[in-house]
């Protein structure tokens, strides 16, 4: 079996565990996003192709608001910019030869799952190990999406609501483990629940109306803003996991 | 509505996609800037923090079962357990508390 033969199928088996964590995240998804009006059909290719659970939370959430499509591109930025580290620190992972395309290719695949085992997969990345990650993968969230939407409305409502907190699980699941390493993530952790629980709850931000979503990008870039300027990160500690 | 659902996903997939491929295209080198370096090590906490809370109380029928599903999530993650386990123990949580609740 050739090398390449190879690490596909070792995406395929490692892709597994992920795919059905997947899976079920992706029906709470669902859930949240059936009562954003989505159909099963807009879930199934926004997940498919997007496959970011805090984007497409951001932004579903923005669909009954009626939101500008501007809001929707900083959204997407937001909620996606670890993303953006992400390939920063997997371009130093590849063979210098590797042709643009698969860079590309592999870029498209990252979450933070498939970064995960791919900046840990042992020398030069083969592009197709996340290949086979993701083609296992990602139609399991993209499944998990529709069935979401389409069980949704058919589940008794104790069981949505049970369901509905495994979206914010699994981001709680993201920041504690660094908040745990790094207490300047922590204390900023702990600002952003209380500013986001004080700012929701203005009487004058409700008055307006300003949207969840927009609070969300807001509180974001000023909390972040202020993080990197009272405690900026030291050489070499600047990549997530 | 005015705007299009189609054209909200359809701008989440490109700008989404954009954002993982851009860096593998365009920044070969390090980034050095230690404003800007910082700010991308501090958002993904700080977007997921603000998304979860007060969102998680919210969520289900019961706030309480919401408060006690983010304490137990949140020790569970703390205790080193992954994405998958952290979510079904926030799920079964909310789920056994409600039907006292």
């Amino acid at each position: 079996m050739n090398d390449n033969k190879k690490a596909f199928l070792q995406g395929i088996r490692d892709g597994i565990p992920i795919g059905l964590g997947y899976f079920a995240v992706a029906f709470s998804l669902g859930i949240m996003a059936k009562k954003c009006s989505l159909t099963p059909i807009q879930g199934f290719i926004g997940s498919l192709f997007t496959r970011a659970s805090a984007g497409e939370y951001g932004v579903y959430t923005m669909v009954l608001q009626d939101a500008s499509y501007l809001s929707i591109v900083l959204m997407s930025l937001v909620t996606n910019l670890r993303y953006l580290l992400m390939s920063t620190a997997l371009t130093q992972k590849f063979d210098p030869k590797e042709s643009l395309i698969m860079r590309v290719l592999t870029g498209s695949c990252v979450t933070d799952e498939i970064f995960g085992i791919s900046i840990a997969y042992k020398g030069y990345l083969n592009p197709r190990y996340p290949f086979g990650a993701t083609a296992v993968a990602a139609p399991l969230w993209a499944l998990g999406t529709m069935t979401g939407i389409i069980a949704g409305s058919i589940l008794p409502s104790r069981a949505v609501s049970a369901l509905s907190v495994a979206l914010y699980g699994m981001f709680l699941a993201i920041i504690i483990p660094p908040s745990k390493k790094d207490k300047a993530i922590m204390i900023f952790v702990i600002i952003s629940f209380a500013l986001s629980y004080i700012v929701r709850n203005l009487e004058i931000i409700k008055e307006i109306g300003i949207s969840s979503g927009t609070i969300t990008i807001v509180l974001t870039v000023l909390i972040s803003a202020a993080a990197a300027l009272i405690k900026p990160v030291k050489e070499n500690t600047a990549e997530t996991e | 509505m005015k705007h299009s659902t189609w054209i909200y996903i359809l701008i989440m997939i490109l700008t989404t996609n954009l954002i993982r491929v851009i860096p593998l295209t365009l920044i070969r080198k390090e980034i050095k800037n230690p404003f800007i370096k910082s700010f991308l090590y501090y958002v993904p906490y700080v977007t997921l923090a603000v998304m979860t809370f007060p969102a998680i109380i919210e969520a289900t029928n019961s706030p309480i079962s919401g408060c006690v599903a983010l304490v137990l999530g949140i020790i569970a993650a703390w205790a080193g357990l992954g994405l998958f386990p952290v979510s079904v123990i926030c799920c079964l949580i909310v789920f056994v508390l409600e039907l006292f609740l």
